[in-house]
């Protein structure tokens, strides 16, 4: 069973490929899309890539889910997530640090939670689980 | 304004390679800027057809229910400017294709040599409910499969069943 140092360096050898960015621009705290530049359509190559590299299947939205801003007022009312919305968010996406989320949870931050530690985290998950 | 940038399909083998012909003509408008005494092919515009090739490719795959456009240019390498009189053979092989999106490499062969190879990404924008994909994917109302493009899929589908022919022939 690979190791967590070892999934991220797989995973940031992924990340410069796909990114185009330095190996050394990537530490585990990096936001994908404000510290890495990553653009929406770099979440499903980012995806693909890591199916390839460590043989797994991710489903549609489980490792980046996309929240539709504003559907449900219990989830979200004026641009901030309510405190339901949170525990919702935390259930779809439990390899996601929240510390800083829950501080300020207005929807524009929620992209931060894209981290590389996240995507590390759900490697190290989905590969203990054997891939499923 | 056409946006097509390949003259027609050479091969097709549904699912999995398409060849397509692209013929540079110095009456291309583009030529005249780019570069005045210096004919050359932008590079972007070959992407173009090799993407254009493979997403056909990938598009009769799926019955022309998505629409396949380009996302992005994994790799890119040319291992030489290609200039307006020349003819370009382009192949498009398809890598992997998911409900979400699908990469082709592509391949620009001339005179039969390997001159350059792309790698490309394309996202599916998923089905759309317009009458002509309805009635059975390409026409007027998508703008991937538009029925300017209708020709160069009657031809791709005529060359598969050609290429099944003679293969069941041969066995």
């Amino acid at each position: 069973m690979a190791s967590q140092d070892e999934i991220f360096q797989k995973v940031s050898a992924t990340l410069v490929e796909a990114l185009n960015v330095d190996e050394d621009e990537i530490r585990p705290t990096s936001t994908l899309t404000g510290d890495l530049g990553a653009e929406s359509i770099d979440f499903l190559d980012i995806v693909f890539r890591l199916e390839r590299e460590f043989g797994i299947k991710i489903p549609r939205e489980e490792l980046f889910p996309e929240v539709a801003e504003g559907n449900n007022p219990e989830f979200m009312q004026d641009g901030v997530v309510t405190p339901k919305g949170i525990e919702e968010l935390k259930r779809a996406m439990p390899f996601a640090d929240f510390n800083d989320f829950e501080k300020d949870p207005r929807m524009t931050e929620f992209s931060n939670l894209f981290t590389v530690k996240m995507i590390t985290n759900y490697i190290q998950d989905k590969l203990a689980r054997g891939g499923r | 304004m056409r946006w097509i940038w390949l003259d027609g399909f050479t091969a097709f083998e549904s699912g999995v390679k398409a060849r397509s012909i692209k013929n540079l003509s110095l009456a291309e408008d583009h030529f005249a800027q780019h570069f005045p005494g210096y004919p050359l092919m932008p590079a972007a515009l070959i992407i173009e057809g090799l993407a254009q090739t493979g997403g056909i490719l990938v598009g009769e795959k799926l019955d022309f229910k998505e629409k396949v456009v380009l996302g992005k240019v994994l790799k890119a390498r040319f291992d030489r400017d290609f200039l307006a009189g020349e003819t370009l053979e382009y192949e498009a092989e398809i890598i992997m294709v998911r409900p979400e999106g699908s990469t082709v490499i592509g391949r620009v062969f001339c005179e039969g040599k390997l001159e350059a190879e792309v790698e490309i990404f394309f996202a599916h924008l998923g089905p759309s409910w317009s009458k002509s994909e309805a009635a059975g994917g390409a026409g007027d109302d998508n703008f991937v499969f538009s029925s300017e493009l209708r020709s160069f899929i009657n031809q791709a589908r005529r060359l598969d069943a050609q290429a099944k022919k003679a293969k069941a022939a041969a066995n």
